[in-house]
């Protein structure tokens, strides 16, 4: 079966987290879930890879977790509202994640923001970046 | 007979509640965001609402990917506010109105629109963080609210147009409920923002000032525009905004503006804010 063709597959830079994102990423976003209690961000960060096999990730995606590959775990399933609380038991706040994942400086992140933050113009479709 | 008296539309930046929550509100760069909600607390405190139907997104808080409603109606008597992962906001707890959201749940479901009905969730900055920008921080939050929670985590959200259209069952259900209630109705969400991916800090101000216009002037024409064009315009995240229609479907053809306020920006998202009185308030404030 082809996969179809996503209209909004030509944003870029854009991972639209859909039902194929979705049943790929289960094991990702339930993982982040469960960081929600203490205990749990406790028991990953005593042991990470071990606390993960409860979670059936692929290898790709496990490596993408240990490794703290925002953009990857997107593109693996992941869901940002998911991985934020990935984000959130390393204590980073949204914004640093946003910097990790556009590869700035959470300085320069902030700054562009302050400037009136990313234009559209430019960033529409996937062909404006390959120039 | 109860009345949607009027909308409040705002976003929802989970910064702004971390914001307040830490006494931060006076530093320049929080002062720009809630210098403009001032004018809406005492708006707010005026028009008395005896019930707030807030209309927003849970975000994997209450909902996790194993149940994923695209609308869920809270019917419960109180909603606790939610532990996202730094302890809950300290804020009140949200007291529902379980009769008045039977009711609209089984006025809209008569009406074709198949909407969950959730009696256990506790609510996130969605729902909070509205409420603290109207509300202030005050020991109990001054009305019932009813919380309506809208699938937009999960690809596809429902249409604009199934919005609006909701927002007009929700008016018919409120108008058909027996007791003297004031009602407002929250859109929140929005506005552009991506939080994503290497294209994260979206925002496109031009596409939101529109946006703001055809709440107030145009919303049928909103009601027209597609998923595709949220996410490439106002950011993958930007699509919140669908929610402000059900909000704008609840409200008179014709409003009153009676309040905007836009700044960019509040962490990584701009800040939209509209007051829209329908005709019979706007009338008695003249």
């Amino acid at each position: 079966m082809q996969p179809t063709k996503k209209e909004y597959s030509d944003i870029p830079g854009t991972i639209v987290f859909d039902a194929d994102q979705a049943r790929m990423g289960y094991g990702i976003n339930m993982f982040c879930m469960s960081l929600l209690k203490d205990e749990n961000r406790k028991a990953f960060k005593a042991d990470e890879a071990g606390y993960l096999k409860a979670y059936k990730l692929t290898p790709e995606q496990t490596e993408a977790v240990l490794k703290r590959q925002w953009n990857r775990m997107l593109e693996l399933g992941g869901n940002i509202y998911f991985t934020a609380k990935l984000g959130a038991t390393d204590g980073l706040s949204f914004q640093q994640m946003a910097a990790m994942m556009t590869g700035v400086t959470q300085q320069e992140y902030a700054d562009m923001m302050l400037a009136g933050g990313r234009s559209p113009n430019g960033n529409r479709s996937k062909s404006e970046w390959k120039k | 007979m109860a009345k949607i008296i009027a909308g409040v539309a705002t976003s929802h930046v989970p910064a702004i509640g971390a914001a307040l929550d830490l006494g931060k509100t006076q530093e320049p760069y929080w002062q720009r965001v809630f210098a403009g909600y001032e004018e809406s607390k005492k708006w707010i405190e005026k028009v008395k609402p005896d019930v707030c139907i807030v209309v927003f997104n849970d975000h994997a808080t209450a909902f996790s990917m194993d149940i994923v409603p695209t609308f869920a109606l809270g019917c419960a008597a109180e909603f606790e506010p939610a532990d996202e992962g730094w302890g809950p906001r300290p804020v009140p707890t949200v007291h529902g109105h379980p009769e008045l959201a039977a009711h609209i749940a089984q006025s809209v479901i008569t009406d074709e629109f198949d909407l969950t009905i959730v009696n256990k969730m506790e609510v996130d900055h969605g729902l909070t963080v509205p409420l603290s920008l109207m509300f202030g921080q005050p020991k109990e939050w001054p009305c019932k609210i009813i919380p309506l929670a809208v699938n937009v985590v999960l690809f596809p959200p429902p249409s604009g147009n199934r919005c609006f259209n909701l927002g007009k069952a929700i008016r018919k259900a409120v108008e058909s409920f027996p007791e003297d209630l004031r009602v407002v109705v929250f859109g929140t969400g929005g506005m552009s923002h991506q939080i994503s991916g290497p294209r994260a800090g979206l925002i496109n101000s031009d596409f939101d000032k529109a946006f703001l216009d055809g709440m107030v002037n145009d919303p049928k024409k909103l009601t027209a525009i597609k998923h595709v064009d949220y996410m490439r315009e106002a950011g993958a995240e930007g699509i919140e905004m669908v929610m402000w229609l059900i909000m704008r479907g609840a409200l008179d053809e014709k409003v009153h503006e009676r309040y905007r306020f836009y700044t960019v920006p509040a962490s990584n998202t701009a800040v939209g804010h509209l007051i829209l009185e329908n005709q019979e308030l706007a009338a008695a404030a003249e």
